[in-house]
């Protein structure tokens, strides 16, 4: 009878996501924050309260992350990370500082102490790689001058994250300082081990997951991955970091071929976590923090825009692409929700939770829409600035089509 | 022609070009194997302006289209440039005793100072075959010369 049931909770929760995921699709926005919503929808004080399938909720979601950062590590190769690393670290350095800054400072003002500021440090800085990409691919930015830039803070950022989540685990343990840095040490033995089997030993990684058919592959990287993230957690590293470590360690043609066989688990686990989250978070605790919030998103916009704007500039792009490569950034999704989901479920002050859902809430669907603004409103801009020098303004309402069709007429032969 | 190389980590490659009046133009390289053919704005470098997806299959389509233009365009040319020049395909019999061998054995240019320049075979331009290109029965052979010297080519390759 329970079974039952749970079976019957689990198919409404993801039936109800699946429904969403079509408008979302609709609409093309990213589904994340109708995910969260749904969450709050169904968990404690929401509209219609489900219980009975908790704990397989909760495991679902551990999954989630695991196969979130796992993927995430997939599409890069080892290679890309230290090329990053070498060549944009001062732009990464500024969009830590400039994005950590507000979280940490509304925490100490607040008054929630120095752990909930590495908290909302982290929650603050981390862009969505996953939103970040596909708006620029909708929007046919991929070709553009200032993308190479705008993909290496995001990687730059992801590779943070690997340093970031075993410190933020360890501050949030209350691990006295002695503790903290037998842990940090592990961490970061644990992550120069795995770099450098990816680096060095590549190969005997793919070797060893090479697999006669999909199931066999499926499996071996599943189990792989699984088992990676749990040993990184007892270690208090972090269950992520090991399995994005992991994902690095693949690449070639074999991460293809993984990346398109979890592409599907991950979405449905990934889905759950977002769920879960919401789950956790009380609806009636959102108006109180929303006003915090809105400054939060409204500095997160600003300094997301200055972040682009640093790095664009570095990569020797004007100022259209400079506006775009900030907007591009803005949007905040699945990591800010893993970081706080860690937060809260160490116990740190009980309003971080509902304002980090607001705050991603807003910016995963401002950031989007943000973008799709960003190239009429700097044409306006030069529009106005070529006024403002006495010349008229340029005539962009011609279609782009006909403008390329300009060559062939004036084509002398 | 310099070709730019980028790195797009997580996405693949990108190269980009500026033809002789001045466009500039680009190809983003999936890791899936998708190719978007980019084209930048004229007053705005930073910017496509188009972006066109491509599937691998489309993109080969492309490329060989572009390729197929060439070879046509290098055979006007070198019309418009020798007078008495003459182009002749040359379909290979089943008979032919080239069917199953390399093109060096024919040594078609050293006895008729003819050139074979293409092969077309199934509807597809092969261009400027080498010497250890193998003929196949109903190859059609694209060959530039004088009129004696493709003559000549012809009677070799129906033959000996």
């Amino acid at each position: 009878m329970h079974t039952a049931i749970q079976l019957i909770e689990l198919g409404a929760i993801i039936l109800a996501l699946g429904l969403l995921g079509a408008v979302a699709v609709r609409f093309s926005i990213s589904a994340i924050p109708l995910y969260l919503v749904a969450g709050l929808a169904f968990g404690a004080g929401g509209i219609l309260p489900l219980g009975a399938s908790e704990e397989f909720v909760a495991i679902g979601a551990e999954v989630g992350v695991i196969l979130l950062l796992f993927t995430l590590g997939l599409e890069y190769t080892a290679n890309e990370l230290v090329g990053t690393l070498r060549t944009s670290a001062p732009a990464g350095l500024a969009d830590l500082v400039m994005n950590a800054a507000p979280g940490v400072l509304a925490a100490l003002l607040l008054g929630w102490g120095p752990v909930a500021a590495v908290a909302m440090g982290g929650i603050t800085y981390v862009t969505s790689s996953g939103i970040t990409a596909k708006v620029m691919a909708d929007l046919g930015w991929l070709g553009n001058r200032e993308t190479p830039a705008v993909l290496s803070i995001l990687v730059f950022e992801d590779l943070a994250m690997a340093a970031y989540l075993p410190i933020l685990t360890a501050v949030l343990a209350g691990a006295s300082l002695l503790a903290g840095a037998t842990t940090l040490g592990i961490a970061a033995a644990t992550i120069a081990v795995i770099l450098y089997i990816a680096l060095k030993h590549g190969r005997l990684v793919e070797k060893f997951v090479q697999s006669p058919t999909d199931e066999v592959l499926l499996l071996k990287v599943l189990g792989l991955t699984m088992l990676v993230a749990g040993i990184a957690q007892q270690l208090q590293v972090s269950a992520a970091v090991g399995a994005f470590l992991v994902g690095i360690a693949l690449s070639g043609p074999l991460a293809h071929t993984a990346r398109d066989l979890l592409a599907p688990l991950r979405d449905l686990f990934a889905a759950v976590f977002f769920v879960f989250f919401g789950l956790h978070t009380d609806p009636a605790d959102l108006p109180p923090v929303l006003g915090i919030a809105a400054l939060l998103a409204v500095a997160g916009v600003l300094t997301k825009l200055g972040t682009g704007y640093v790095s664009a500039k570095r990569a020797g792009v004007g100022s259209t692409g400079r506006l775009r490569a900030g907007a591009a950034l803005v949007p905040r999704g699945e990591f800010n929700i893993v970081i706080a989901g860690l937060a809260v479920s160490a116990g740190v002050n009980p309003k971080l939770g509902p304002l980090a859902a607001a705050y991603v809430l807003m910016l995963a669907i401002a950031g989007p829409l943000l973008a799709r603004t960003a190239e009429p409103l700097a044409r306006t801009m030069r529009a106005r600035k070529k006024r403002k020098a006495g010349e008229p303004a340029p005539a962009s309402d011609v279609p782009e089509a006909e403008r390329i069709g300009d060559e062939r007429v004036s084509d002398p032969t | 022609m310099d070709v730019e190389r980028t790195s797009l980590p997580g996405i693949g490659l990108k190269h980009e070009f500026t033809t002789a009046r001045g466009r500039q133009l680009g190809v983003v390289s999936h890791r899936s194997g998708r190719r978007d053919l980019v084209v930048y704005d004229k007053d705005d470098p930073d910017t496509c302006v188009v972006s066109v997806a491509l599937t691998g299959d489309e993109a080969n389509g492309l490329a060989e289209l572009l390729e197929t233009d060439r070879v046509v365009e290098r055979l006007n040319e070198l019309h418009r440039q020798v007078e008495g020049l003459v182009t002749e395909q040359i379909p290979l019999a089943t008979g032919s005793p080239f069917v199953g061998r390399p093109l060096a054995a024919t040594q078609a240019r050293t006895r008729t100072g003819a050139s074979i320049v293409a092969v077309v075979r199934g509807g597809q331009v092969l261009a400027s075959p080498r010497p250890d290109f193998v003929f196949e029965a109903a190859d059609v052979v694209v060959v530039v010369g004088t009129g004696d010297g493709t003559a000549g080519v012809a009677a070799i390759l129906s033959g000996g």
